[in-house]
C-alpha cells in the first residue's frame, strides 16, 4: 500500500482528466464527442474534491468535527435542524442553482465551446467552490449568520452598509436581466406564453389545495400540478395553430415587458401559499428533474459538438456581446464557474441546518462543483447545435434583418454557412414562427435540450414539445425568482427606508408595503423596459451589468474570507482567497472601466450615448429611435448604466481598501482575532 | 434468507425517506416527525405545532418578513 495505495487511483482520474482536455483542446476540423467534455469536467471536478478542497479543510479551516455547529447549539427543530448531510446537500443544491448556470455558458459560446469550458473549470476549482465553502465556514462558526452581517462584524459597520447597498443593486439588474430573458423567449410565442400563463392558474389551484383540501401533501399537489402543466404544453400546441386563439396569445416584447412589471408587483403582494410557494414546488422539483434528465439525454445520446472550439468572435467582435475575451467571457459566465450570490446562501440557511463540521466540505464545495457542472452541461447544450442556428437566435435584430432571407446572408457573412431554409426548418421543428434574434440565451438552450433529448426520445417530432417543455422549466423558476426576488429586495428596501422613517419598517402594514414593493418594482421595471427595447437585444446591455455585480460580490465575500484567515492568524494560506479576490477585481474593474469608458460605441456607454447626442444635436435620428424624444431616452439610459457601472467599480475598490486594511490589522495583532461563537464539545445525547 | 430480504426493505425504506426529505426540504420544508420528537424531549411543557401549524409556518418563514432565505440563486 502507502503512497501508491493511497494516491493511485487518484492519479488515473487525473490523467483520464488531462487526456480527455488534450482531446477537446486539440482536435481540429473533427466534431468532438460531448462526452469528452463531460469527462474532462468529471475528473477535474473529482480531483479538486479530493485534494484543493481537503487542503483548505485541514489547513486554511482546520474543520473539527467535535465542535458544535449551529444547528446542534440552537437546535428547536424549525430554523435550526442537524440534517443529514445528503438531504442538506439537496437543499443547498437546489438553492444556488438559478437560470444563471444554464444562461452565461450559452452566451459565451459564441467564442467556441473550449475558452468557456476552461474558465469554468479553472473559476470553479480556484475561485467558485472555494467562495461557497469558505463563506459557509465564516458563517457555521458565528451562529449561522448572514453575509451583511458578517461583514459588519468582521470589516466594520461602513464596509456592511456598502456591501448591503450593493447586494440591493445587484439584485434589481438581477430581477430585470432574468425578466429579459422570459420577455426573449416568449415574444411572438403563443405556445410557450400560453404555457407559462397557464402556470399562475395551475399554480393558485395548488396553493387552494394545500392550504384547505390536504395541507403538507407536497408530493400530490406537485404531481397533480406536474400533470396539468404537461397539458398545458400539448394544448398549447394548439393554440399555437388556433386561428383566434393563436394571435390572441401573440404578444410583442414591449407588451409582455408591461406584462410582466404588472405581475411583478401582483404576484409580490399576494399571500405566499396561494401562488409563490405551490410554484415554488413545480420550479424546483422540475429544475432538479431536467437537470437530471439533460445529463441521462448527453450520456445517453453521446452527441458531438458542431461549434468550432475557438471562434474568431474571441477578438471582441461577435454578434452576441461585445467585448474581448479578457475581461468579457469572465463576465459572460459567473454562475458555474463563481457567483457572488452563492455568498448570500452559504450564509442563510444552509450553515443553520448543518449537522457537524465535516460535512461542511461535502456541501460547500461539492455543492458549487455540482452547479459547476449544470453548466457545462448547457455548454454542452448550445454547442451541439448548428452554429448556424445558434448565431441565427443569439445575433441583434440590428444584424440580422427579419427575413429567414436576410438573417441567412448575415449569418453566413459571419462565417457559419445558412441557408433560408435551415431558419425556416428549424423554426417549425421547434413549433416557433420564427428564430431570429432570440437572443437571452433560453431559447438556445431550449433548442440543445430538444435536440438532445428528442434524440432519445420522440424523435423529431417530440421536438416542439421538449423545446416548449425546456422553455417552460426556465420561465418557471425564473418568475419564481422574479416573485421571491422583488419580495426580498421590498424587505430591504423597507430596512433602508426604515432608517430615515421608521414607520417603513412595519412590514405588515399596507401603505409602506405598497410603496417599497412599487419603487423596486420600478426599479428593475426601468432597466427591463431599455432592455426589451435595446436595438442590440438588450442582453448586450444587461447581462455585462449582471455579471459584473455578481462578480463584485464574489470579490467581496472572499475579501470577507481573506481578513478572516488572517485575523485567525493562517495568513500563509490565504492565498486560497487571495488569487480568486485579484483575479475577480481584475476582472470587474476592467469590464467595468471599459463598460464606461470604451471608445467602441459597442461596448462602452458613454461613447454610445455621445453617439446618439451629438446626432441629435445635428438634428438626426438613429434606429431604433423614432423621434427626439427617444434619442434622449437612449442617451439617458446609457448614462444611468454608466453610472451604475461606475457604483460597482466604487464598490468593489471601497471594500477591497477596508479588506487590506482589516488584514493589516489582524497581521500586526500578536493574537487571534477572529470573532468566532465560543467553541464548545458536542453535549452528549 | 428472510433476514436478507429484511435489511433489503430497511435500505429501501431509509433511502425513500431521504429522497422525500430532501425534496421536502428543497421547498424549506423540515422534519416534522423530526420537530415534534425534539419539542416533546426538550420542552415537555409545550405542545408542539400540528402537523398543518407547522407547514404555514416553515411556508412564511421561507417567504416571509424579513427573511430572504427563500431566495433562490440567478
Amino acid at each position: 500500500m502507502g503512497a501508491i495505495g493511497k494516491h493511485g487511483p487518484w492519479a488515473l482520474v487525473g490523467a483520464l482528466g488531462a487526456a480527455a482536455l488534450a482531446i477537446v483542446a486539440t482536435e481540429r476540423g473533427e466534431a468532438v464527442n460531448a462526452l469528452w467534455i463531460v469527462v474532462a469536467a468529471v475528473c477535474t471536478y473529482i480531483i479538486a474534491y479530493r485534494y484543493y478542497s481537503l487542503f483548505i479543510a485541514d489547513h486554511v479551516m482546520r474543520l473539527d468535527p467535535s465542535r458544535v455547529t449551529p444547528a446542534v447549539r440552537h437546535n428547536d427543530g424549525l430554523d435550526y435542524v442537524p440534517t443529514n448531510r445528503t438531504v442538506l446537500f439537496g437543499h443547498h443544491f437546489a438553492a444556488i442553482a438559478g437560470a444563471g448556470p444554464l444562461v452565461g455558458p450559452v452566451l459565451a459560446a459564441q467564442m467556441g465551446y473550449l475558452p468557456g469550458l476552461l474558465w469554468i473549470l479553472a473559476g470553479v476549482v480556484l475561485a467558485g467552490a472555494v467562495q461557497d465553502f469558505m463563506v459557509l465556514f465564516v458563517s457555521m462558526r458565528r451562529d449561522g449568520r448572514s453575509l451583511g452581517e458578517l461583514i459588519r462584524a468582521e470589516l466594520g459597520t461602513i464596509p456592511g452598509i456598502i456591501a448591503l447597498f450593493g447586494t440591493f443593486l445587484i439584485m434589481i439588474i438581477l430581477l430585470a436581466v432574468l425578466a429579459l430573458i422570459v420577455v426573449k423567449a416568449l415574444a411572438d410565442s403563443p405556445w410557450g406564453t400560453f404555457t407559462v400563463m397557464a402556470t399562475i392558474p395551475i399554480a393558485m389551484l395548488m396553493g387552494v389545495y394545500s392550504r384547505y383540501v390536504r395541507p403538507g401533501k407536497i408530493g400530490e399537489v406537485s404531481i397533480l400540478g406536474f400533470v396539468l402543466l404537461m397539458l398545458a404544453i400539448v394544448y398549447g400546441g394548439s393554440i399555437n395553430d388556433h386561428p383566434v386563439l393563436g394571435p390572441m396569445f401573440t404578444f410583442t416584447g414591449t407588451q409582455l415587458c408591461w406584462m410582466l412589471i404588472g405581475y411583478g408587483f401582483i404576484a409580490s403582494i399576494l399571500p405566499v401559499w396561494l401562488l409563490l410557494a405551490p410554484r415554488d414546488y413545480l420550479s424546483t422539483f422540475l429544475k432538479i428533474g431536467t437537470i437530471v434528465g439533460l445529463a441521462l439525454g448527453i450520456a445517453f445520446v453521446a452527441p458531438h459538438l458542431r461549434m468550432p472550439a475557438i471562434t474568431k468572435f474571441v477578438d471582441g467582435t461577435g454578434p452576441v456581446w461585445s467585448g474581448q475575451l479578457f475581461p468579457f467571457l469572465f463576465i459572460t459566465i459567473a454562475c458555474g464557474a463563481v457567483s457572488g450570490f452563492h455568498a448570500l446562501i452559504s450564509s442563510g440557511t444552509t450553515p443553520k441546518l448543518i449537522a457537524t463540521e465535516a460535512d461542511a466540505r461535502f456541501i460547500g464545495y461539492g455543492g458549487m462543483l455540482m452547479e459547476s457542472f449544470v453548466a457545462v452541461m448547457a455548454l454542452v447544450a448550445a454547442c451541439v447545435i448548428d452554429p448556424a442556428v445558434y448565431f441565427t437566435m443569439n445575433s441583434p435584430a440590428a444584424l440580422l434583418g427579419t427575413t429567414p432571407e436576410s438573417a441567412a446572408a448575415a449569418v453566413t457573412a459571419l462565417g457559419f454557412a445558412a441557408t433560408p431554409d435551415l431558419i425556416v426548418q428549424t423554426a417549425k421543428d421547434v413549433g416557433e414562427s420564427s428564430i431570429i434574434s432570440r437572443a437571452g440565451g433560453a431559447p438556445t438552450l431550449a433548442v440543445g435540450m430538444a435536440h438532445i433529448i428528442s434524440s432519445a426520445i420522440g424523435g423529431k417530432g417530440m421536438m416542439a414539445f421538449w423545446y416548449h417543455f425546456a422553455i417552460l422549466f426556465e420561465a418557471l423558476f425564473i418568475l419564481t425568482a422574479v416573485d421571491a426576488g422583488t419580495r426580498a429586495c421590498r424587505f430591504m428596501l423597507q430596512d433602508l427606508l426604515g432608517l430615515a422613517i421608521p414607520s417603513f419598517k412595519q412590514t405588515t402594514a399596507w401603505v409602506p408595503s405598497i410603496l417599497a414593493t412599487a419603487l423596486c418594482v420600478s426599479a428593475w421595471g426601468y432597466f427591463l423596459y431599455q432592455g426589451v427595447t435595446d436595438p442590440l437585444g438588450g442582453i448586450n446591455t444587461l447581462w455585462p451589468l449582471f455579471g459584473i455585480s455578481n462578480q463584485m460580490l464574489a470579490a467581496v465575500a472572499l475579501t470577507l474570507c481573506t481578513v478572516v484567515i488572517f485575523k485567525m492568524k493562517r495568513e500563509r494560506y490565504a492565498f486560497v482567497t487571495i488569487i480568486p479576490t485579484v483575479w475577480l477585481c481584475i476582472c470587474t474593474l476592467t469590464a467595468g472601466y471599459q463598460k464606461i469608458f470604451s471608445a467602441d460605441p459597442r461596448i462602452g456607454f458613454l461613447a454610445h450615448a455621445d453617439r446618439y447626442a451629438s446626432a441629435m444635436a445635428e438634428g438626426k435620428v438613429l434606429a431604433p429611435a423614432k423621434d427626439a424624444g427617444q434619442m434622449s431616452q437612449i442617451v439617458f439610459n446609457d448614462r444611468i448604466d454608466a453610472a451604475l457601472a461606475a457604483m460597482f467599480i466604487a464598490l468593489v475598490v471601497a471594500i477591497a481598501a477596508f479588506g487590506i486594511l482589516a488584514c493589516l490589522r489582524a497581521f500586526r495583532a500578536d493574537r487571534w482575532t477572529a470573532l468566532e461563537t465560543d467553541a464548545r464539545a458536542v453535549p452528549a445525547e | 434468507m428472510l433476514d436478507a430480504q429484511q435489511s433489503l426493505r430497511d435500505r429501501w425504506k431509509t433511502l425513500s425517506q431521504c429522497v422525500c426529505d430532501g425534496a421536502r426540504l428543497m421547498v424549506g420544508q423540515g422534519n416534522y416527525a423530526a420537530y415534534a420528537a425534539h419539542v416533546r424531549k426538550t420542552h415537555p411543557d409545550r405542545e408542539p405545532m400540528t402537523e398543518t401549524e407547522f407547514f404555514r409556518n416553515r411556508e412564511n418563514a421561507r417567504f416571509g418578513v424579513g427573511n430572504t432565505s427563500g431566495f433562490r440563486c440567478c
